[in-house]
């Protein structure tokens, strides 16, 4: 949608670049018209009927979701003693799954932003719903740092406001720069997300017969036209939010990094960690994308949007990342020996020998080994086989977040105050119940809004085909 | 959940273990040990569904039992208007104002009797409630200084479970009611000049009680009068007879003493002049002082204790080989000696024992040989004979009439009290304190036996397991309840004077005896009053009287020496525990009182349930100890359930493997197995009495059986090797008299001078602590005066097991060198107030911060309980309430808070404070004389007060001549972890040990852990 | 002119629809060598040109980021400096009041934030949105302006706009149909 890559074969070249000459890979399937692709992705939102598959997905979430609920109003009953939190393991489930959700919630805007200026055009089928999935995964991580407090109830005073005490946040901790950068991060990833709906709600608006839908995709269309000076003004805010939203991707996880980085725990004390920590998290970003993708593109029949161009593309950049992450580990280990500092030292051989050496390995199989199946472009072609090691790889990368906090927290310098950690069933309760919170949403997203961007596909279609034959 | 250490301990572990001793690496054998254990161990918590929050989330019954046992369990009624002062008049200890300046603390120096010995307390009452116990610091015994029972006496006195009726029968009576019915008896008993009326009591060194019963005796001729101390066998007195023909009691001056062996005497604690003996043993030991005065401690004992802890030398010898290590030393020392040695010492004492030997015959007159309670008579004797020949009497060891006052009849034990119900002498008995049903060895079957009498009373706190078998029961006073006198170790006497009135209208022994005497009516003070009025007979008694009280002693009351020849022909001594163990089931079982809970006295008390042990750190419980080798051969892991059997009567008890444990030998500590205590005691661990012989001694032979089963032990520390890291400095006499080129205990860190930050400037009061760890002999009272000072909760095994418990200073124990020998260090471990405090920077909302003074404050109404500032702790010292812990609803609970102390809520940080709210005490007097600074002494720490060897020392490092400062220029001084740069304001002095030349010196500063092989940094560690 | 005076009030412009993005704007360049300038078009996708075409100037939007950029920076140190240093000054671990480095991050997250708000905003503010009425929405055809139609609407606001020539005028222009728009 950038003026210049409109019309003419250059782009197209570029998005054909990424495919091996002699593989017949396309982003978009032939044989689709603008008003093909327009009817086929609003018909999924303004249909009547849906899927027996959507029911059973949705309801399933919702129950799970009902767990997180009585788990979370436990925990605000009885405090978050029911946790198995302890001194010295203060830090459990609680950052794990905070992490993990907001590392999730990377590869959306990354997708939609990154590659948006990258110019890379199979972005185009799969940035809405990576970017519904970013801001669903921003909300449950969102939830972790307020649930985790030992008074939930204060949460706002990590806020900056004039109160009673007289008193401000402390700027100096990296909890009050992850308020900052999450907060930051959830609101442009939403407008981000919302300016790309605009003109799809106005599709919506136009298409439905129903009087209701027409009131409300009216209003959230707000009376787009399509008027080309509107189209200029807004690809050009389309392209400045992407080119902010870039260093804020980047920028959030560094600061998540910092948590720790900036602490003087063994372990977590590192310059390494940001950096890994980015990686990391475009790594389990895409694994997620691609658990969503599969499901979805066999669900509603979008295999003509969704190709295997897409997954093989999606199964690349993991692969790139993965590595990183793997280098990141080795690294790890190279600094707590490079440095001599037997507490750094004692900290890494504990990971890999200590009580939780069994989570230590589990990560480096999810995480290092078994990626690497993707080099082979059989498996990269192979829908369940990229399904299986995407699940894996999130996997992996939770586990990765236990490592870092926990077997770090449990053995520290004193051997006094060493503890195990154990989790408790709320632990797990709150877990899962926040993974049916995001399939929830999700399962509504899908539900109600366009899941891939219609004027978009229209410009491919306008590259690719002639738009209107056959 | 918790000791994954040792007491998961698997056979393979050790046999692994063992093989790299064999390597010598002794470091590399606890992390080994640890790891191979803890694998198997965490797959089966796993699959034990996270049994550390069962109790929390599973059972509601669960969740509320351990919602009670937050402080100490529910609120009982009556107890909230009972704050009146008593009618009698009292007298405030350090200043007496005009009337009650409110919030301003009054002292009142008064006696805790514990065992019958009275220590001298300073009792800190707020507007008429008492709430902290200090030493007092005019009685000889305590000097200020004070032991973790006083500290925690104060909660006995709040404690809801206390009996709070007169109950006849089990229904509950008046005392009118019960007033006329010893009438009646009492009238009875007279006509036939008392016969079948016997009294049992404690121990009695109080005067007027002593008079009383003495009267009463006298009135009725046929009565008798027993006595049984449940921690204090016979054997003692009867060493002491058989020595001099004579009882006496033996008093020792270890300040004046170069050399001293301990025979399985645990002088450090649990003696009624322990507090005196760790003081001047203390000061006798201070290198920093005088180096050349440095005592010498050897030490032969079965199971570890903190004497043993504080050993140059220790040997672990079963308790029935100390007769035979006596009788070499008293043969060794005095060729001449009659003694007959029938047979040759085994294994390790050898080189021990040469070296004793030398070092006694080089220190005539300036040494002393102690045992303990447990030996048998024959040991206290030949004890005596050591310290005879070596001319120590009238120098080191001096003896006493005895304090305790004795019945006038000879044979006035428990025993024979035993035998005269069994022959139905006994129609009406009188049972004065003590829990006998409880206590009294398993042997005698007292419970039993005590049906045959027919009229049975019992004055007690609770209604314990004594009180249950008696016709009545009448609800005892506690000492800050009532008045008495009371003798101490050294014979000085105290007045006990009230602090409160009777929060459920107790009575006191000399009431219940009045009753017995006919005279109803008086009451204690009357009594006490008059007797006194008869001692300090002169005509200034009153002024007197106002001075004893507020003093807290009666002067020239101490006990004078006593001359008494040494009259046991050794040649005819019979060694009585001589015993050769039948199979290699048998072992030899050995008893002795409960470091926390005592003789189960304390059961009930929540304080000192959760108190580690000063070993195991284990809380709650009670558990049998044996040597890892023995844990071999036995195929035993700690934690696994053992079956003990003695004498056809069997207990059952977990294992734990102790490092240090003679082998063969089971450690039991009584006070456990509590079957009618409060809500915290009853129920817990194992009643080792009810298995113990009706000897003379402590120890016995017995059986063990493994049973099925694992039982969880809650302790508070996991780990126990340093890992190779230099948080305990440890150097030798000779290298702090002519230091080496590279001093073992001096820093190993360059911590670089430069910052990143100009650092803040601190005009005024800059306060700082030093601790010395050669003085620390980890008896746990700062524990305890830290937890009362600050009013920390308790939380419960369940919550301790999970590793959540709330102590803000903790006493950390580590192991160091072999496995069968290793040398123990203590370190008491707080808050050390950073002054580039990691825990400030990370905290999102500015709740702890610095103030201008440097330390490092919690602001708790401030915290959300992010817990990172506890992520951040290298030191680990930060406390967070994950739930309700401290109880805020029992009535009786909320008199006991210390009203400058914040009471904390669910959710928040805690910590060390330096016991801010003294220190800001002292800052508003220093204000109001106009003191640019607060002046040395002004602020004492609530561990720094309670510490009975001045471990502590906390002062202003503004003021130039402050001793903090001096000791903060000593070579010994380091800063656990200085090499993180946190420049911590607590410092610690290295501890100094003084081993024999001959002897392998005991803990030179541990090796640092392997490092992978780097010349660039070696082993250095910076961060 | 007469074309403007024969022009019905009830009338907002003339409305021609094309299957072809390229006639859409042939057409349009067309209309603007005719003089018309009150003039819009209308595509289910963003076309190249199209504003050039029609003579529309570039947009003003990035120096709006620019500034939302700048005000959110400087606020995010002012806050922070005011907060530490001057309302509540703390003695946090012995760290300098102005921790201007510990500032960094919060810094740079308000710039975003404002950059972005202002982009936003910004661009629904130019274009007038939100927009609930428009008298194009009167044409039922119009709807497929969001599907796979383009539409030229001539404004009868513009000065040289007259009913009949200007629907000549398109039809000449390869329109599929030209309708009527009603106010």
């Amino acid at each position: 949608m950038i003026p210049d890559d409109v019309n003419g074969g250059r782009n197209a070249n570029l998005g054909r670049a990424v495919v091996e000459p002699e593989e017949t890979l396309r982003v978009l399937e032939p044989g689709q018209t603008y008003a093909s692709v327009t009817d086929k992705i609003s018909a999924i939102a303004l249909a009547h009927q849906h899927p027996r598959s959507w029911l059973i997905g949705f309801i399933t979430s919702s129950t799970l979701l009902m767990v997180f609920c009585y788990a979370t109003a436990y925990v605000l009953i009885m405090g978050i003693g029911v946790w198995g939190n302890n001194v010295p393991v203060a830090w459990a489930f609680d950052i794990i799954n905070f992490v993990w959700w907001i590392g999730i919630g990377h590869a959306g805007t990354l997708i939609s932003a990154v590659l948006l200026l990258f110019r890379q055009e199979w972005r185009t089928s799969i940035n809405r719903f990576a970017e519904a999935m970013t801001l669903f995964a921003v909300a449950c991580a969102g939830l972790y740092p307020i649930l985790h407090l030992g008074r939930p109830w204060v949460f706002y005073w990590l806020m900056p406001y004039p109160n009673t005490f007289g008193l401000w946040p402390q700027f100096r901790s990296p909890l009050i720069w992850d308020v900052f950068a999450v907060s930051t991060y959830a609101t442009v990833s939403f407008l981000f997300w919302y300016v790309g709906l605009i003109p799809d709600f106005a599709v919506l608006r136009d298409r439905s017969k129903r009087p209701f839908s027409q009131i409300v995709y009216g209003i959230l269309a707000m009376g787009w036209r399509g008027s080309a000076i509107h189209w200029q003004r807004y690809e050009t805010a389309y392209l400045l939010l992407a080119g902010l939203a870039t260093p804020l991707v980047v920028s959030v996880h560094t600061i998540v990094g910092f948590d720790f980085a900036v602490s003087i725990v063994p372990g977590w004390h590192q310059t390494l960690l940001p950096p890994y920590f980015v990686a990391g998290a475009i790594f389990s970003g895409f694994a997620m994308v691609m658990t969503l993708a599969i499901p979805l593109r066999s669900m509603y029949g979008l295999e003509d949007f969704i190709t295997l161009h897409h997954l093989d593309n999606m199964a690349k950049v993991m692969l790139a990342t993965g590595l990183m992450v793997g280098y990141g580990y080795l690294m790890e280990v190279f600094c707590a020996w490079y440095s001599g500092n037997q507490f750094e030292w004692y900290v890494t051989v504990n990971r890999a020998f200590g009580p939780y050496a069994l989570c230590y390995w589990a990560l480096i199989a999810c995480n290092i080994f078994i990626p690497q199946l993707m080099c082979f472009r059989s498996v990269r072609h192979c829908v369940p086989a990229l399904f299986v090691i995407s699940l894996i790889v999130n996997i992996g990368m939770w586990l990765e977040r236990f490592v870092i906090i926990v077997i770090s927290l449990h053995r520290d310098y004193l051997p006094s105050a060493w503890e195990m950690y154990y989790p408790s069933v709320w632990d797990f309760a709150q877990f899962f119940g926040s993974i049916g919170l995001f399939f929830a949403l999700l399962f509504l997203f899908v539900r109600f809004i366009p899941v891939i961007s219609i004027f978009e596909l229209r410009e491919l279609v306008h590259e690719t085909e002639g738009g209107h034959k056959p | 959940m918790s000791n994954l250490d040792l007491t998961s301990l698997e056979q393979n572990a050790i046999r692994a273990v063992r093989s790299r001793q064999a390597d010598g690496d002794s470091m590399q054998f606890w992390r080994s040990l640890e790891e191979a254990a803890a694998a198997p161990e965490f797959e089966k918590y796993l699959h034990r569904e996270f049994p550390s929050q069962l109790a929390v989330w599973e059972d509601p019954v669960g969740r509320r039992s351990f919602l009670k046992l937050m402080a100490a369990s529910l609120a009982f009624a009556g107890v909230t208007g009972c704050t009146r002062s008593p009618e009698e008049k009292i007298v405030p200890y350090v200043r007496s104002p005009e009337e009650l300046v409110p919030g301003e603390p009054q002292f009142y120096a008064t006696a805790m009797p514990r065992a019958g010995y009275g220590y001298g307390v300073l009792a800190e009452s707020h507007m008429g409630r008492p709430t902290k116990i200090e030493g007092n610091p005019e009685h000889p015994i305590t000097r200020g200084g004070s032991d973790a029972f006083m500290q925690a006496s104060i909660l006995a006195l709040y404690d809801p479970d206390r009996s709070q009726t007169i109950l006849h029968r089990g229904a509950i009576e008046t005392w009118d009611v019960f007033v006329r019915a010893m009438t009646e008896e009492m009238e009875r008993l007279r006509k036939n000049q008392g016969h079948g009326l016997r009294i049992l009591t404690g121990t009695v060194t109080s005067p007027t009680l002593a008079a009383q019963l003495t009267d009463l005796l006298q009135a009725l001729p046929q009565a008798r009068w027993h006595t049984f101390e449940s921690t204090v066998p016979e054997s003692v007195a009867a060493g002491a007879r058989l020595a001099f023909g004579r009882p006496v009691d033996t008093v020792l001056r270890f300040d004046q003493a170069k050399v001293v062996v301990s025979l399985d005497g645990d002088f450090l604690s649990g003696l009624a002049g322990s507090l005196k003996y760790a003081r001047e043993f203390i000061a006798g030991r201070r290198a920093v002082s005088d180096s050349s005065a440095m005592n010498r401690l050897y030490v032969a004992e079965c199971t570890p204790t903190i004497t043993g802890a504080m050993a140059d030398h220790r040997v672990a010898v079963p308790p029935s080989q100390i007769a035979l290590l006596a009788k070499h030393i008293l043969r060794q020392i005095t060729p001449e000696s009659s003694v007959a040695v029938d047979r040759e010492l085994t294994g390790q004492p050898g080189p021990w024992l040469t070296a004793v030997i030398q070092d006694l015959r080089e220190h005539r007159g300036a040494s002393i040989v102690t045992t303990g309670a447990g030996q048998s008579a024959e040991v206290h004797a030949l004890v005596h004979a050591i310290n005879q020949s070596l001319g120590n009497v009238g120098h080191t060891v001096t003896y006493i009439d005895p304090v305790a006052v004795s019945p006038p009849q000879p044979g006035s034990g428990l025993h024979e009290l035993v035998t005269e119900i069994n022959v139905g002498d006994v129609q009406t008995l009188i049972i004065l304190g003590g829990n006998p049903v409880y206590n009294a060895p398993g042997e005698l079957n007292f419970e039993k036996l005590l049906s045959k009498v027919s009229l049975r009373l019992h004055l007690s706190d609770f209604q314990d397991e004594t009180s249950f078998l008696c016709d009545w029961h009448i609800p005892a006073q506690h000492y800050l309840e009532s008045w008495s006198d009371i003798r101490a170790a050294d014979g000085t006497v105290s007045l006990v004077q009230p602090l409160i009135a009777p929060l459920y209208g107790g009575k006191s022994p000399h009431e219940i005896l009045s009753v017995l005497a006919g005279q109803p009516t008086r009451v204690a003070h009357e009594i006490v009053h008059s007797y006194w009025q008869k001692q300090l007979s002169g005509t200034d008694f009153s002024r007197r009287w106002r001075q004893a009280l507020h003093d807290g002693v009666i002067p020239q009351t101490a006990a004078k020496p006593v001359e008494v020849p040494f009259k046991l022909d050794l040649s005819n001594l019979v060694d009585a525990t001589k015993k050769s163990l039948a199979s290699d089931q048998a072992l030899e079982i050995e008893f002795r009182p409960d470091p926390t809970v005592w003789d189960g006295e304390y059961s009930n008390n929540g304080w000192l349930q959760e108190l580690p042990k000063p070993l195991t750190k284990i809380t709650w419980d009670n558990v049998a100890a044996i040597s890892p080798k023995t844990a071999e051969r036995l195929h035993l892991s700690s934690g696994d359930l053992l079956e003990v059997t003695v004498a056809g009567r069997s207990l059952q008890t977990p294992v734990w493997i102790m490092p240090g444990q003679a082998d063969n030998c089971v450690s039991l500590t009584f006070g456990y197995g509590r079957t009618k205590s409060g809500q915290l005691g009853t129920g817990r661990g194992s009643n080792a009495y009810s298995i113990l012989p009706a000897g003379k001694h402590w120890f016995s032979t017995g059986t063990v059986r493994k049973l099925p089963g694992h039982h969880v032990l809650a302790t508070t520390q996991n780990h126990h090797s340093m890992e190779g890291r230099d948080i305990v400095r440890v150097t030798t006499l000779t290298d702090v008299q002519n230091p080496p080129e590279h001093p073992a205990h001096a820093t190993s860190h360059t911590a670089s001078p430069q910052s990143m930050y100009a650092g803040f400037k601190y005009e005024g009061n800059a306060w700082g602590m030093v601790i010395d760890q050669t003085a620390c002999i980890g008896c746990n009272a700062c524990v305890v005066a830290c937890q009362s000072e600050n009013n920390i909760p308790v939380v419960g095994p369940e919550q301790v097991a999970v590793g959540r418990e709330m102590h803000w200073l903790r006493i950390d124990r580590y192991y160091h060198g072999e496995l069968d020998a290793p040398e123990v260090y203590f370190q008491p471990m707080m808050c050390v107030h950073c002054e580039e405090a990691p825990c400030e920077v990370v905290c999102p909302v500015a709740a702890t911060v610095h103030d201008s003074e440097g330390t490092s404050n919690m602001i708790y109404n401030r915290c959300v309980g992010t817990r990172y500032c506890s992520n951040n702790c290298p030191y680990k010292v930060r406390r967070f309430n994950f739930l309700q812990f401290s109880d805020q609803t029992t009535p009786s609970l909320k008199l006991l808070r210390n009203p400058d102390v914040t009471v904390r809520s669910r959710g928040v940080m805690e910590k060390c404070s330096y016991c801010i709210q003294r220190i800001s005490h002292a800052r508003i007097d220093a204000k109001i004389e106009h003191l640019p600074l607060v002046p040395e002494g002004a602020v004492v720490t609530a561990c720094q007060q309670a510490c009975p060897t001045r471990a502590i020392t906390f002062g202003n490092l503004a003021n130039k001549d402050s001793e903090v400062r001096k000791l903060k220029e000593s070579p010994l001084n380091y800063g656990v972890l200085e090499e993180l740069k946190t420049l911590p304001r607590t410092t610690y002095l290295a501890r100094v040990v003084n081993p024999h030349p001959n002897l392998p010196v005991p803990g030179a500063v541990p090796p640092h852990a392997p490092m992978p092989a780097r010349p660039a940094t070696g082993g250095k560690a910076e961060s | 002119m007469s074309g403007s005076t024969s022009t019905p009030p009830h009338v907002y412009g003339l409305l021609a629809q094309f299957d072809q993005p390229e006639t859409l704007r042939a057409a349009a360049s067309q209309a603007y060598a005719q003089g018309y300038r009150r003039m819009e078009a209308y595509s289910p996708f963003p076309i190249k040109d199209m504003v050039s075409v029609m003579g529309h100037p570039r947009s003003r939007l990035p120096i709006l980021t620019l500034v939302g950029g700048v005000l959110g920076g400087v606020t995010g140190y002012v806050m922070q400096y005011y907060a530490c240093v001057i309302s509540y000054p703390l003695n946090v671990g012995g760290r300098p009041l102005n921790s201007w480095p510990a500032f960094i991050p919060i810094i740079f997250e308000l710039t975003i934030l404002g950059a972005a708000l202002f982009t936003v905003f910004g661009m629904l503010g130019l274009s007038g949105l939100p927009m609930p009425y428009h008298a194009l929405f009167n044409v039922p055809e119009f709807k497929r302006a969001s599907r796979d139609q383009f539409f030229l609407c001539i404004q009868a606001a513009d000065r040289s706009f007259d009913l009949l020539q200007t629907r000549e005028f398109l039809n000449a222009s390869h329109a599929l149909a030209v309708y009527e728009v009603p106010r």
